[in-house]
């Protein structure tokens, strides 16, 4: 986790300390350690998860794959399935963990499904807090989930009565992002339609998720701004590369016509990866100040520490 | 004097014929054999006629039930089926109208007109089914309402003065929507499928079918159907049902081929190729409802309506209810005191 601690007394009389060095020694120490990011994915089976994990990290994390029929899935409860990948771009390391949630929304009764979800992050929130109280701190994993991706289908008319539950359980644990996957299933009226019915429902009852925050000087806000105004992100994911005018793209081939991921003006996936990746940072600072420390508190008080 | 046909009460079953050889005085007669009735012509044939004209003008019943989460395109498709309103769309983007907390059963009829014959039809939909955190017995309802319909006909089958024309509200057909999720069956599927295959028809269909590519629909397809397969759910048209050999051949293709149709439905139309056509536009292309390369809601439509309409109607008829009456019958030891002596001589209308 990247903090750093920032103090200094800035004197009339003082010339140039050179502090404002700083954050470039605490990047490119970060750079040699690497990052760790947790990213959680939950949704019922079906709504096209492992392909756009797959498709946001370029990569295949689901090599070998077996999905059970449905009568297996009935004896099924929630489990929870950790794969982690070392990405590396440009010098910089990642160490990404994808949390994935199979069982979920599958069974003919989903009361206690997400059950097993809430139990997850909180142990590891118990494991951080057990290390952070610990004598040796030195090398403290963070495994706490960062943010959770939450599946909505394409083919309701918004919100399903376990996705309001769900969120209005876990919105005080991690950070949610809500995603409509398999989007080429709606014409681009349909999909406005009920990216602002899911926003209704979500206010409606009260759900909090994950709000970028506000445009740095240096960063477009207009951009910003676009990001922010399509949440929902309404994504297609693809592991194929179809020929599209004469260059192999990410896509998707139908008899009427080839729908691109990477192409903005046919879904969001594009603004999806871009808000991942340059709020990784930010996403750990709202869990470790924000979720943690609820955590934190919530569990002090209890046991009269 | 010729003895005519002998008709029944229930439109659905075939007349009685009493043939007589006829001189027909056109054509010359050839020497008689003893089955003088194989040369030369009758006339038998014109019995067809006589009950297309008939249905024509009687009109005739079908009732089409639609079952399926929330959003799945029922209510899209049905209008689609019959080229009209029949269906209101369910809450989608109203407001006001939320997902009921139980299952509803709702039922609405229109009459439609084609070619001079009418059909009543009522689409029966579900709202609320599987769309709960907890969709335990949630087919209940629905088995309920099929049951009830088969109780209504039979109290009126039963009856001493009975009207000439029993009312059918029996649910002919059910149209189940699989969501397209590209794995497998969900469990409420296998679940739903497995209780209401033995009490009506149930034809599956995979909704919104424009979310695959052909790959993946085939393979869905195959999924689909090797699950039903294994689990024992025998939908329509079953097999134990086909009437011949001819019968058996074509419902074999269909039932291993193109069953469960991948449907595609809508109420748009748009302007492909100088024609105006039934479809859903994107920014990548326009999907054609009606064009079998695109989807096969054709398939579905020419099924359902053009060549088997008849026959969901007398399989419900002779076989389910039957089913229903029998078990009643042994239940009860008896039916509903409308009657009392008719019970051992009262004989099906078939």
């Amino acid at each position: 986790l990247l903090s750093f601690v920032f103090s200094c007394q800035f004197s009339d009389s003082a010339g140039y300390v050179g502090f404002a060095n700083l954050p470039n020694q605490v990047h490119r120490k970060s750079v040699k350690k690497g990052f760790e990011f947790t990213l959680m994915v939950v949704g019922e089976s079906g709504l096209g998860k492992s392909t756009l994990i797959n498709s946001l990290f370029l990569t295949d994390l689901y090599p070998e794959r077996y999905i059970p029929g449905a009568a297996e899935k009935i004896e099924r409860t929630v489990q929870i399935e950790a794969s982690t990948v070392e990405i590396e771009e440009r010098g910089v390391k990642l160490r990404l963990t994808v949390v994935d949630t199979p069982g979920y929304g599958d069974a003919i009764n989903s009361q206690d499904c997400f059950k097993t979800i809430i139990q997850y992050i909180d142990n590891q929130f118990e494991r951080y807090l057990h290390d952070e109280s610990g004598l040796n701190r030195r090398h403290i994993i963070d495994n706490r989930v960062h943010c959770c991706f939450y599946f909505i289908s394409p083919f309701g008319h918004g919100l399903k009565p376990l996705d309001v539950e769900f969120m209005k359980a876990l919105h005080g644990k991690v950070n949610i992002v809500p995603v409509i996957a398999k989007a080429d299933t709606l014409t681009l009226k349909e999909r406005e339609r009920l990216k602002r019915r899911v926003l209704d429902e979500i206010s409606e009852h009260g759900i909090r998720i994950y709000q970028l925050p506000d445009a740095d000087s240096d960063e477009d806000e207009e951009f910003k701004e676009q990001t922010r105004a399509s949440i929902p992100f309404a994504v297609i994911g693809s592991n194929q590369l179809i020929e599209v005018k004469g260059k192999k793209i990410r896509g998707r081939l139908y008899p009427w016509g080839v729908v691109e991921v990477e192409n903005p003006e046919h879904n969001d996936f594009l603004k999806l990866r871009t808000m991942l990746v340059t709020h990784m940072q930010d996403l750990q600072e709202v869990t470790q100040d924000l979720h943690y420390e609820n955590f934190r508190s919530e569990r002090l008080k209890r046991t009269g520490k | 004097p010729c003895a005519g046909p002998v008709e029944s009460k229930n439109e659905a079953a075939m007349s009685e014929l009493v043939p007589e050889p006829r001189q027909k005085p056109a054509v010359p007669m050839k020497p008689m054999g003893i089955n003088a009735n194989l040369l030369g012509y009758i006339g038998i044939d014109t019995i067809i006629e006589q009950m297309r004209k008939k249905t024509m003008k009687t009109g005739f019943d079908f009732n089409i039930m639609v079952v399926g989460q929330s959003g799945l395109g029922k209510s899209t498709l049905v209008n689609t089926l019959f080229k009209s309103q029949v269906s209101r769309k369910s809450s989608g983007w109203n407001r006001e109208e939320k997902i009921p907390k139980t299952v509803e059963i709702k039922a609405i009829g229109h009459v439609i007109e084609e070619g001079g014959v009418k059909m009543k039809l009522t689409v029966i939909d579900t709202p609320g089914f599987g769309d709960q955190i907890n969709n335990e017995n949630c087919w209940e309802p629905i088995e309920k309402y099929i049951n009830e319909q088969y109780e209504k006909f039979l109290k009126e089958e039963v009856n001493i003065a009975r009207k000439k024309r029993i009312p059918d509200t029996r649910v002919h057909c059910c149209l189940y929507f699989i969501s397209p999720t590209g794995h497998s069956l969900r469990p409420l599927d296998l679940e739903f499928m497995k209780h209401l295959s033995k009490v009506v028809n149930i034809i599956p269909v995979i909704a919104k079918a424009d979310t695959m590519t052909l790959e993946e629909k085939i393979e869905f397809k195959q999924r689909v159907r090797k699950e039903l397969e294994v689990n024992g759910i025998e939908f329509y048209p079953q097999k134990e049902f086909d009437e011949d050999l001819e019968d058996k051949t074509e419902n074999d293709k269909i039932r291993q081929e193109s069953m469960p149709f991948a449907v595609v439905g809508s109420d748009k139309e748009y302007q492909v190729n100088g024609k105006r056509v039934l479809g859903r536009k994107t920014p990548w292309g326009i999907i054609e409802v009606e064009n079998l390369t695109h989807c096969e809601f054709a398939l579905l439509r020419d099924f359902v309506i053009r060549t088997h309409l008849q026959d969901l109607k007398e399989v419900t008829h002779n076989i389910h209810y039957e089913t229903y009456r029998a078990k009643r019958l042994n239940d009860n030891g008896g039916l509903p005191p409308m009657t009392t002596e008719t019970e051992e001589s009262h004989e099906s209308n078939l």
